[in-house]
């Protein structure tokens, strides 16, 4: 008889805390910049330099970890980690090992109608390297340290997950608590959120859980899915075949949708952890804790109450708007600048998501204003476009953010509201069009359709369809 | 000569006066230095002779215009060569770092410079600070100026041999386990070490970070005060500097000892002690005795337990804070190598000296995982219960007095040949920097080979004012007792 397998997950989740300035200078944490622009002595590790902490790095942890129950350890440290490569300029990483700011958490998640509690079991602060840059051409490598002493938490869960719909539940979860938080935008494929898998499998009811691998480089949830689909199906494989399960850390090729060992336990680096004696023990006041948890924005179950409470939309568009901090931001700020929600509801609802779909694209990567989505709503509200006009308007403002008023005149899309000349356009087609003129008289109503296409092309699509279906009708009744 | 023999604030005296110009002084300077450099070699560099005189003829201009008021206002000094100098090389004495140029100061050499002082060069000192001799410096060695067959002390020596050589007024040292109160017993000069946390150490090249901090050394306990007081300002950019109300220390240079309780460790009388420097610090104890302090033996109990416990924290933090001399950003890099492993492995041989490397070891071994708490951790607890010790002792004793070493200078070449032997000359500086304690070291007399011996006085943290008061008290009935 075949044998079954659970699978059982671990999750160490790094995310880039979105902070102006890095965890111990003052240097810009800005995406982008040219090489080495963002840096100074501390964070290139020059001799003498010593690191100054964030205050506002230790407040970002501190309210992730509220927001994700853990208790906060009110004597927290600084720990070094030793390791020598050329894109951590000290050949150590400040972090934290043994007195991690918080500990002891957890994130409840819903999946097919249940929820399961998966456990935190800490939360610690630390720096980001460099990158290192390999110059084909000169055959050399290059250091960027304009990534080194950004500020990132990591976030270590338990094993309490056993499928990848789990895992990603949990992420999503996760990402949405910290945005809603303001403490990170949590992009996968910028990297300022960053998963590293820790997955063993036993057969269902083992006690003792099998030999873990640690996979990385996973760079968006599908890659998340696809490595842990292909590292559970290896690892039983290799039980199958009455092969141990080597401890080890591997690296995930997405488009080759296969992961290779990096790193046996054998070679695993002694990283001589010790307390990083430049920075000072952090005392949690409790004035400290009490000002975070007052500050402490909105989450998403208030903000969805609050929506109830506020629009007079349905629950339905309430959990998807709510379902990112920027959708409902947009949300928002265009109901503030338009007063219609229903409204703005439908453009982000329809249009937004389909082609979101179609690039896509997350909802932290939209790019259009409130004020200018709240203009399109205020063109169509004055009747100025009609909606396949709307449509299009949209379009553009989904890719290039335009201006639709400016957009509207430059291209010449405002609707034609010169009766006369609508008239006599119909006149025109209802006189061109004996047959559908006939078919409609005749009781077939749909052949109005037919009438209405000619007009609105001959409008060049700027007409008022209101307008035309009346006069068309009227000019109809005149043929009767 | 007479002029080179002033103390830091008598010339500055004569300075304002205007009896004698800044670029005077330099030039004084310069030629004394001339003159003896060869046979001391205090400094791994100079700067340049131009560029002296320019800004000491800008220093006279501030000083006539009362722009500079400071007591230090054109007033040569030197610099321990591990604080940088913005734009002036900063090597460690190590040739890891033969062509660093850093392009900013240290915290501590910013206020000098604020302050008017005149920069005359940086002086040479063990690698790393690693080193009780200044012998284990990767260019050349440097010679006590009283003694030229003797070495000066460590790890600071150019900075205390560039003060008795009269190469300059003042000099800075750094000080992690005597680094500054050795050089100058040895050298018959006053150096501090301040309670920790009172001088930033940003831009000082660390050694052991928790222990580490930066000192003056000069001819007079009053010149010490002065410059500690310019450099103990407030500095955001170290986190473990203080913010202390209390660092006017020129304020506590007054001669009365009356009542003041000072209490001597039987424990640092034992063998090893040598004869001479016993019976001097001794005498200085009735000395205090004589002009009113109660002075009385006590246990101070744990002594022997200070140099494992230092040479673990100072050699783990040490293995750590080096790794970043690696080639890759600075400083020296091998000539040849193949793929990235093997350039750290070349650079680094090459590039650190034995006793550099041995610390990295002992630090690299102590960290490791399965030794960790056998050592590491173990040295830390022995440092708390130190610092406990001291606690109990301050509770009934206004400050301890005792020997800063075991004996005074040896002679060239002795020391390295065995360096258990040099750890355990640290024994009676070490436990100020494991408690975070200040300290001085105060010319106490001579022995029989005409080298000086330096007598110690520790304070509890934060009572810089109580030790400089009584170090200012000795100094002062001394000079006295000469004169008559």
């Amino acid at each position: 008889m075949a044998k079954v397998y659970e699978t059982v997950i671990g999750l160490e989740v790094h995310v880039e805390l979105a902070t102006k300035t890095k965890i111990f200078c003052a240097c810009s944490t800005e995406f982008g910049g040219s090489p080495n622009s963002h840096t100074c002595p501390v964070c290139t590790g020059m001799p003498g330099s010593l690191p100054v902490l964030n205050k506002k790095v230790l407040e970002y942890a501190i309210a992730v970890g509220l927001a994700t129950n853990c208790d906060i350890t009110r004597y927290s440290k600084f720990d070094r980690k030793n390791y020598f490569y050329p894109d951590n300029p000290q050949n150590y990483q400040i972090s934290q090992l043994y007195l991690p700011i918080c500990r002891d958490g957890f994130v409840e998640i819903e999946t097919e109608n249940t929820s399961k509690k998966i456990r935190i079991h800490e939360i610690h602060m630390e720096e980001d390297a460099g990158k290192l840059i390999h110059d084909e051409w000169e055959n050399c490598s290059l250091v960027d340290y304009n990534r080194s002493g950004v500020p990132l938490i990591e976030i270590v869960s338990e094993p309490d997950m056993s499928s990848a719909e789990e895992v990603i539940t949990y992420l999503e979860k996760l990402r949405l608590i910290i945005q809603y938080l303001g403490a990170s935008d949590c992009k996968l494929q910028e990297g300022s959120m960053r998963a590293d898998v820790n997955l063993s499998v036993r057969e269902v009811g083992a006690k003792e859980f099998g030999t873990r691998t640690e996979m990385k480089n996973l760079n968006s949830f599908k890659a998340i899915a696809r490595a842990i689909e292909a590292e559970r199906a290896r690892q039983i494989e290799l039980l199958e075949e009455g092969k141990e399960v080597i401890q080890e850390t591997r690296r995930w090729d997405d488009n080759k949708e296969y992961s290779y060992a990096m790193r046996s336990k054998e070679d695993a680096m002694d990283y001589r952890y010790f307390p990083e004696p430049d920075l000072v023990p952090m005392m949690i006041s409790e004035e400290l804790l009490n000002d975070i948890k007052a500050n402490q924005p909105e989450l998403r179950t208030e903000k969805q109450k609050r929506y109830k409470e506020e629009f007079d939309i349905p629950e339905y568009d309430i959990d998807i708007l709510t379902s990112s901090k920027h959708l409902a931001d947009l949300f928002e700020e265009t109901v503030a600048i338009c007063k219609a929600p229903k409204k703005v509801s439908n453009w982000l609802m329809v249009e937004t998501l389909r082609l979101m779909k179609e690039e896509e694209m997350e909802a932290e990567d939209l790019k259009f204003s409130a004020e200018n989505l709240a203009k399109l709503i205020s063109l169509t509200d004055e009747k100025a476009i009609n909606s396949t006009v709307a449509k299009e308007v949209f379009q553009e403002l989904f890719h290039h953010n335009i201006d639709p008023v400016v957009y509207v005149d430059e291209k010449g899309l405002r609707t034609v509201n010169d009766e006369g000349e609508l008239r006599r356009v119909i006149e025109q087609i209802v006189n061109d069009n004996p047959k559908s003129v006939e078919d409609y008289l005749g009781g077939k109503e749909k052949a109005i359709g037919f009438l209405v296409g000619q007009t609105m092309k001959q409008m060049k699509g700027k007409a008022n369809p209101d307008l035309i279906n009346q006069f068309l009708k009227e000019e109809l009744l005149k043929k009767a | 000569m007479s002029i080179l023999n002033l103390s830091a604030l008598a010339l500055s005296e004569k300075i304002k006066a205007g009896e004698i110009k800044v670029t005077e002084v330099a030039r004084l300077v310069l030629d004394q230095i001339k003159e003896t450099e060869e046979s001391i070699h205090s400094f791994v560099s100079l700067v340049d002779e131009d560029a002296v005189m320019k800004q000491a003829a800008l220093l006279q201009e501030g000083i006539d215009k009362g722009e500079l008021t400071s007591p230090l206002a054109g007033v040569p000094m030197a610099i321990k060569d591990n604080m940088c100098t913005n734009g002036i090389k900063t090597t460690c004495s190590s040739k890891i770092l033969e062509n660093f140029v850093p392009t900013y100061s240290s915290h501590a050499v910013e206020e000098l410079e604020k302050a008017g002082a005149l920069l005359i060069g940086k002086t040479n000192m063990d690698e790393f600070a690693m080193g009780s001799t200044t012998e284990t410096s990767a260019f050349g060695i440097t010679k006590n100026p009283v003694n030229i067959e003797h070495v000066p002390g460590g790890s600071s020596g150019g900075s205390a041999a560039s003060v008795a050589a009269k190469q300059c007024y003042f000099s800075l040292g750094s000080d992690t386990g005597g680094s500054i109160r050795l050089p100058a017993s040895y050298c018959g000069i006053v150096g501090m070490k301040p309670t920790y946390g009172t001088v930033s150490r940003y831009g000082l090249i660390a050694y052991g970070s928790s222990l580490d901090q930066i000192g003056p050394m000069a001819k007079t306990v009053a010149d010490c005060a002065t410059v500690l007081e310019v450099i103990s300002t407030y500095d955001e950019k170290d986190s473990t500097s203080m913010k202390r109300s209390d660092t006017d220390f020129t304020a506590a240079l007054v001669r009365d000892v009356k009542g003041m309780k000072i209490g001597i460790p039987r424990d640092y009388f034992t063998e090893g002690l040598q004869v001479e420097v016993k019976e001097a610090v001794l005498k200085a104890a009735e000395v205090f005795r004589s002009m009113g302090a109660i002075v009385e033996e006590f246990d101070l109990s744990l002594v022997e337990y200070a140099i494992p416990a230092y040479y673990t924290i100072a050699s783990a933090e040490a293995s750590s804070n080096l790794e970043r001399f690696d080639g890759i950003k600075y400083g020296y890099r091998t000539k040849e190598y193949e793929g990235l492993h093997a350039m750290y492995k070349k650079t680094r041989s090459e590039g650190f000296g034995a006793e550099v490397k041995r610390r990295i070891m002992l630090g690299s071994f102590v960290l490791s995982s399965g030794y960790y708490d056998a050592y590491y951790l173990k040295a830390l607890r022995t440092k708390a219960l130190i610092k406990k010790a001291f606690d109990h002792a301050f509770a009934s004793y206004d400050m301890i007095l005792g020997p800063v070493a075991p004996t005074t200078a040896p002679k060239l070449g002795m020391s390295l040949s065995d360096p258990m032997k040099m750890y355990l000359g640290d024994i009676y500086t070490i436990s100020a920097n494991l408690a975070g304690l200040p300290a001085i070291s105060v010319p106490c007399g001579f022995d029989q080979a005409g080298l000086p011996i330096g007598l110690q006085l520790t304070g509890d943290c934060f009572m810089e004012k109580k030790i400089i008061q009584a170090a200012f008290s000795y100094e002062q009935e001394m000079i006295q007792k000469e004169v008559e």
